[in-house]
């Protein structure tokens, strides 16, 4: 995000248009707002979290004994939700604060969604079906279809 | 620019810093955990990531490479909760970076997106093989690791304007070529890139470590792009960032084996990016030598720290 400001001056406004094509302008902007909805969430919830206006899971107090377990420990001792299941206890506030990470991870789905009309309709079959690809990856990433345990 | 002693101060400065909030974790590491209320945890990853986060950018790392060694080594969290916490800090780092770095040339879609797609399907291997890794082998591997990506960061070369002779069939098939505005030469930039099929090959071993280790890539990301497929140094920059913001499959791994833990992620997120907010405006007044020998320094201490940890010589 430095590199923003360093590099604001690098290059004359009037002449943005010249080195990033519609796509990159478009896909830019997905990801801005994606990211800046995503954070915003994220310190929103966990400002909730931590100040206890919403319970959570493990409380805060007990966390210390269970950080230094293994993930698959940590899921056995609080019983904390795999894959999905986290959607069905989001109103407590440990498990509502997976909903921005959740959407950060997805923004480059939206990003991709974004774009690929674009791609169709220049009938670019290449970056199109690249693009199909990466969205089908981070599905099968996102639907813990391989992770399950 | 034009300054010469700020360097020094800044960089004695951030020394400072860093030992004052790395003394804490490291302290309480080694016996008074247990005392300590929950809450000086947050407080001092949040502490330490933002120092990590204004280290970073002068050095021309990412947050990851920082995190996991440093926070992996000097705090109490398991290796799991770490590693999540890596991912989503590199990963909200560069879809911070990543807008601007279209929009102005210095990171472009048509390159990143077939190494995306690689990265983000090795990726997913390397966090499932990650996570099921006993926690000795894991800090054994990571810590052999970062001391090769110490040995990298010594000695590779950098090269701004690469000579590519001709595009390789593939990326002229792929349209990889770009332009930017150079501000030392005042100049637009052309270029392209070879040897894609190579790279190719390098970025789903990149990804499978990256998802291993939670480590973001572009430590290695860079150079490959640089030195293998001769993309202008600034290019390969952005272009890594717009691949590391693109590529959240090893995160959703994490999701989903519940190896995300707020309690480390959140702070984390959030000191890193102010950090690198303060980072990027040492730029004009830091020496990057200084610092990068600093951040090398520290990833000696970490890496070296992680080995030990790994092989039960430094509990």
């Amino acid at each position: 995000m430095g590199i923003d400001r360093t590099t604001e001056e690098a290059a004359p406004r009037e002449n943005r248009n010249r080195y990033a094509s519609p796509e990159e302008l478009r896909y830019a902007r997905v990801l801005q707002i994606g990211a800046r909805v995503g954070l915003a969430m994220l310190i929103a919830i966990f400002a909730l979290y931590v100040s206890g206006a919403i319970p959570p899971l493990v409380p805060l107090a007990s966390l210390p004994q269970y950080w230094s377990l293994s993930a698959r420990e940590f899921v056995a001792a609080t019983h904390h939700p795999t894959g999905w299941a986290w959607l069905g206890r989001i109103g407590l506030a440990d498990i509502a604060i997976l909903a921005p990470i959740a959407f950060l991870a997805g923004v480059s789905v939206l990003c991709a969604l974004a774009v690929l009309p674009r791609f169709l309709r220049r009938g670019d079959a290449i970056h199109a079906a690249i693009l199909v690809l990466q969205i089908v990856v981070l599905v099968l990433a996102a639907s813990n279809v391989l992770g399950t345990r | 620019m034009n300054r010469r002693r700020p360097g020094l101060r800044s960089v004695a400065l951030l020394i400072v810093t860093i030992v004052a909030c790395a003394s804490a974790p490291a302290l309480a590491a080694s016996g008074a955990a247990d005392a300590a209320p929950w809450w000086i945890w947050p407080l001092a990853l949040f502490f330490v990531c933002f120092v990590l986060g204004i280290v970073a950018v002068p050095a021309g790392v990412g947050g990851g490479v920082l995190f996991v060694p440093v926070v992996g080594g000097f705090f109490p969290f398991h290796l799991d909760f770490v590693r999540g916490g890596g991912l989503l800090v590199a990963l909200a780092s560069a879809m911070a970076a990543s807008p601007e770095l279209l929009r102005l040339g210095l990171a472009n879609l048509r390159l990143a997106l077939p190494l995306s797609l690689l990265v983000a399907a090795s990726q997913i291997a390397g966090a499932l093989i990650g996570l099921t890794l006993p926690a000795p082998l894991a800090e054994t591997a990571l810590g052999t690791l970062i001391l090769g990506i110490v040995a990298l960061m010594w000695s590779a070369r950098k090269s701004e304007f690469p000579d590519v002779a001709a595009a390789d069939p593939l990326s002229l098939a792929l349209g990889i070529n770009g332009l930017y505005y150079d501000t030392a030469r005042r100049r637009d930039v052309e270029w392209k890139v070879h040897r894609t099929p190579a790279a190719l090959l390098v970025f789903v071993v990149i990804g499978l470590i990256a998802g291993m280790f939670g480590l973001g890539a572009g430590w290695a990301n860079v150079p490959t792009l640089n030195l293998l497929m001769g993309v202008p140094l600034k290019v390969a920059a952005g272009t890594s960032s717009l691949v590391l913001s693109t590529t959240s499959s090893a995160v959703w791994v994490y999701i989903n084996q519940g190896a995300i833990l707020p309690i480390v992620a959140a702070p984390s997120i959030v000191g890193m990016m102010l950090g690198a907010r303060i980072g990027a405006r040492l730029l004009h007044v830091v020496k990057a030598v200084a610092i990068r020998r600093l951040v090398i320094t520290m990833l000696v201490v970490a890496g070296a720290r992680a080995l030990l940890k790994g092989l039960g010589l430094w509990e």
